[in-house]
């Protein structure tokens, strides 16, 4: 198993989607691999940085912008429905 | 371009979404009896209840403020034309999110950028004996820490508008939006195979584009 093939496939892995005795060689191949270690954390920081700052808080509710709600509530008596 | 999927969703999202997770609304079956009915109020309590996080969802997918507007408007007066097929085996909350975020595809296909660059430059690169072309080194700080700076949501947010549009779609439904690969899929009238390879590929590429910003300094 080469580097090349534990990057491509990393997703599968993390989401265990893999046969078993493949997830174990890539956990044998990455435990011995700084820099496959390495891509994997920061790999992982990445989908915690994107979530982190695009994904809202729950229950957060922006304002809606009044001239919005005028638009909306006007088109839709324009279009009857 | 993927190809256009309907107007409106033909059914209820059985995934769980970022929507999903709010609580339920004043009285929401009374609100769907009038919406059924054609009741402008009902209308407008739509729009104030749900307007504000359909919109949020309508920026992080577009670029542009007015587009934005556009798809929640887009969204909304689709909502009521279609609130007959709503059956209430979802949260409404979770149907809007749909509806808005098949609007705001909608949109993304009439707004085509030329200043793209390609996947393939921000994916790694081997060498022929399968070993990594630029070793992978670790990053300053741990994401939580990283989070707690201003300036890494600027550079999270100025990264992904980087991204190649067929991937940065499938980042934003699947990471941010919580759409399961199936139902991203028949949004975008791909394979789920093809959802989850650039799925995989926009987190590497994304990866790419932060990692000279977030590298460990060498002494």
């Amino acid at each position: 198993m080469t580097c090349h093939h534990v990057i491509d496939f990393l997703a599968a892995y993390l989401a265990h989607e893999l046969p078993p005795e493949e997830q174990a060689e890539f956990s044998r191949h990455i435990e011995a691999c700084p820099p496959c270690v390495h891509y994997l954390r920061t790999y992982e920081a990445t989908i915690l940085l994107e979530r982190g700052v695009l994904r809202p808080p729950e229950h957060e509710a922006p304002p809606l912008p009044p001239e919005l709600l005028a638009a909306v509530l006007a088109a839709r008596r324009k279009s009857g429905r | 371009m993927d190809p256009a999927p309907p107007a409106t969703p033909s059914g209820e999202p059985a995934s769980t979404t970022v929507a999903s997770a709010l609580p339920p609304g004043p009285d929401e079956a009374a609100l769907i009896a009038g919406l059924r009915a054609g009741d402008e109020a009902a209308f407008e309590q739509l729009v104030r209840l749900h307007g504000g996080r359909m919109l949020a969802v309508a920026r992080r997918m577009l670029r542009g403020e007015a587009d934005a507007q556009d798809a929640v408007q887009d969204a909304l007066l689709s909502a009521s034309r279609a609130i007959g097929d709503f059956h209430g085996g979802s949260r409404l909350s979770t149907w809007l999110h749909r509806i808005v975020v098949n609007a705001s595809l909608m949109k993304l296909r009439t707004r085509r950028r030329h200043d793209e660059v390609l996947i393939d430059d921000l994916l790694p690169r081997f060498k022929a004996d399968g070993h990594a072309l630029e070793p992978a080194a670790p990053w300053r700080d741990s994401a939580e820490a990283l989070l707690s700076v201003r300036e890494t949501g600027e550079i999270v947010r100025a990264s992904i508008d980087k991204l190649p549009e067929t991937y940065r779609v499938v980042l934003m439904l699947r990471d941010i939006e919580e759409l399961d690969t199936d139902e991203t899929a028949a949004l975008l009238g791909v394979t789920p195979n093809a959802v989850k390879i650039r799925l995989h590929r926009a987190r590497q590429a994304l990866r790419t584009l932060l990692d000279p910003h977030l590298r460990e300094s060498r002494p």
